[in-house]
């Protein structure tokens, strides 16, 4: 079944959810997000799932931990400060293994910042963000229909490597409509086992679920679990759009709401006859580090990167680390209400 | 011959690491004779506290779950939600849920979740060597209160019971304490009707049991048990509050 309907980014991820078989959803009011549980609170009891209101995303987190821990697909979401107040329980997740889907719908910082869109929260996202040695896989959506869509891909691979995954939108992604081509249930759901899973333990010996070790030696050998994993991600889940890679001379690299306003910036820039191109890395962890080593390896003469953000500079920390002095890297950001806009960025070019 | 008195099977025949004297273990163990007498260890699943009894689920023989210090109202809220017809109780600390959880405790509670709670208040931090409580008693010495728990600066006593008392979805709360024998039957009729209530989905239920630990009160574990029924009770009187 297919059909097309007008949207908000919000509502999207929330109906995303629900058609990828999310079982539960916990969240705690804040701005520019709210839509998205008002969408869940109406929708997913009328789908038989769970909907809960938490005390406070302290509480909204570890009620998504029970409902992973039970082997159910659950889900939160918020925005900075309170993306902020769930750390602690990501890190549990991820120590625990458990999947879940958290969105992050970004706003303005640092403290209570504004309710303008963002993307300062890039480093919180891919670098751990709670305590100890974790990664959460982050998915950046450009659009509404992707924003959709990589819900699905969120939940598949959170449960196909037992880690919590982040979708990293921004308010401008959350707040705008557009029109979206819904499919029906393409999750890969029903074909994870959860094992590990805490039902009971009928016919079989208990299950623990935990992220403490203390004997010697244990949190270790645990670690290292964690790292192969990370080490297999990397290698098997980067995701990135290209536009006019092949022959450009210079590359604009963005993610997500800026992504749009760098592609224009390419447009023109072709107009004039210029070769210029544009990386959109879609999964920002694993970082695509993958095709800047296909271009540096590739390039003849001149290869110049230009990445902008809505924030002072956080991505381009990993281009530089994936370029490693192998290329010009210039940067362009705003954050704090404004946006970089296409004339700025041709300015600066 | 017939045997009458055993390990139940939802006690793991392991070693605890608990002091001598401590609380924990004998409330562990009313838990395990409890689950094994309603016929329930293959649908019960724990939640865990952070506090002495972390690692609770190595002793106990059925599912069980970690959570964060003082969230495990939170957890457990998750783990019924989507899946009511197991039986999902709590087991806490005075840090655990009456300090750092207080809020997953009160709206846990004002929910009224289909949840069982045993509340260890032992009016002290026992893992992390002796700080004060909310519970901690006045003139109490603790490693944070070395002259003793004065009012005018660190308050009162929280009185969980009292609190939760007032809210309209709690179903049941009771407070007993380990101060005897006779106490300790008491505490295990409290949590059956906990128990008992989940399983006839009645709602929240709360027993706070007052609970020695010899080691940080710096008694000896007879001294410790005589200091819960002489001292403990004038601040946290036992009883029925719903
Ligand atoms: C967020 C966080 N803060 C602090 C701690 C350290 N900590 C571990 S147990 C505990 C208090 C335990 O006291 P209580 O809940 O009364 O249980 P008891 O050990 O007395 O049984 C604290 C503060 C922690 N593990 N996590
Ligand atoms: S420190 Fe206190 S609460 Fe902890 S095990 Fe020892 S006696 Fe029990």
């Amino acid at each position: 079944m297919r059909e097309k309907i007008l949207i908000s980014g919000n509502e999207a991820i929330a109906e995303g959810a629900i058609r990828a078989g999310c079982d539960f959803y916990a969240g705690y009011p804040i701005t520019p997000q709210n839509e998205l549980t008002a969408y869940m609170a109406e929708n997913m009891p009328r789908a038989n799932r769970v909907f809960v209101q938490a005390e406070s995303e302290l509480a909204a987190i570890s009620m998504v931990m029970g409902a992973a821990a039970s082997g159910r697909r659950a889900m939160t979401s918020s925005s900075g400060p309170g993306i902020s107040l769930k750390q602690e329980g990501i890190s549990y997740l991820a120590g625990a293994r458990l999947p879940c889907l958290i969105v992050n719908i970004m706003r303005g910082g640092p403290g209570l910042g504004n309710i303008a869109p963002a993307q300062s929260d890039y480093f919180q996202a891919t670098k751990g963000g709670g305590h100890g040695d974790y990664h959460c896989i982050v998915l950046a959506p450009s659009s509404v229909q992707e924003a959709y869509n990589l819900v699905f891909l969120g939940f598949d691979l959170a449960d196909k490597y037992r880690t919590p995954a982040i979708i990293l939108g921004d308010g401008m992604l959350g707040q705008m409509m557009e029109p979206i081509t819904i499919t029906s249930s393409a999750s890969g759901k029903k074909q994870v086992k959860k094992p590990w899973a805490l039902t009971g333990c009928k016919g079989k010996a208990p299950n623990i679920v935990k992220s403490f070790y203390m004997q010697e030696g244990d949190l270790e050998k645990f670690n290292k679990v964690l790292q192969k994993q990370y080490a297999q991600i990397t290698q098997k889940e980067q995701r990135f759009e290209g536009m006019h890679l092949e022959d450009s001379e210079i590359i604009l690299v963005a993610y997500g709401s800026t992504a749009r306003i760098a592609r224009s910036a390419v447009q023109s820039l072709r107009k004039k006859g210029k070769k210029a191109g544009l990386l959109r890395p879609i999964s920002l962890w694993p970082f695509p580090v993958g095709i800047f080593e296909d271009l540096l390896k590739k390039k003849k003469k001149k290869l110049r990167f230009f990445v902008t953000e809505m924030s002072y500079g956080q991505m381009v920390e990993d281009v530089r680390l994936a370029v490693n002095g192998r290329a010009r890297i210039d940067f362009y950001g705003r954050a704090g209400g404004g946006i970089p806009t296409e004339e700025e960025i041709l300015e600066r070019i | 011959m017939e045997k009458i008195f055993t390990r139940p099977e939802s006690l793991r025949d392991v070693d605890t690491h608990y002091c001598a004297g401590c609380g924990h273990g004998i409330v562990h163990r009313l838990i395990c004779e409890l689950i094994d007498e309603l016929g329930i260890r293959e649908k019960t699943i724990a939640v865990c506290p952070v506090g002495c009894a972390v690692v609770a689920y190595d002793y106990w023989n059925f599912d069980c779950c970690e959570a964060a210090h003082g969230r495990a109202l939170a957890v457990a809220t998750g783990i019924k939600r989507t899946q009511p017809n197991r039986f999902v109780f709590t087991y806490q600390g005075d840090g655990d849920l009456a300090a750092i959880g207080t809020a997953e405790t009160i709206h846990a509670a004002n929910r009224g979740e289909n949840l069982s709670v045993a509340f260890i208040n032992n009016a002290i931090y026992g893992m992390t060597g002796g700080q004060m409580a909310p519970t901690s008693l006045l003139k109490q010495k603790t490693t944070t209160t070395p002259l003793g728990r004065n009012p005018a600066l660190e308050g009162y006593p929280l009185k969980i019971c009292e609190l939760l008392a007032v809210l309209p979805a709690v179903r049941s709360l009771e407070r007993v304490a380990l101060d005897s024998v006779g106490g300790v039957i008491k505490t295990k009729k409290a949590l059956k009707e906990a128990f008992i209530n989940q399983l006839e989905n009645k709602g929240f239920s709360l027993v706070e049991i007052l609970s020695p630990c010899p080691v940080c009160w710096k008694k000896t574990p007879q001294g410790a048990w005589q200091w819960v029924g002489s001292e403990m009770t004038k601040t946290f009187p036992l009883g029925k509050f719903k």
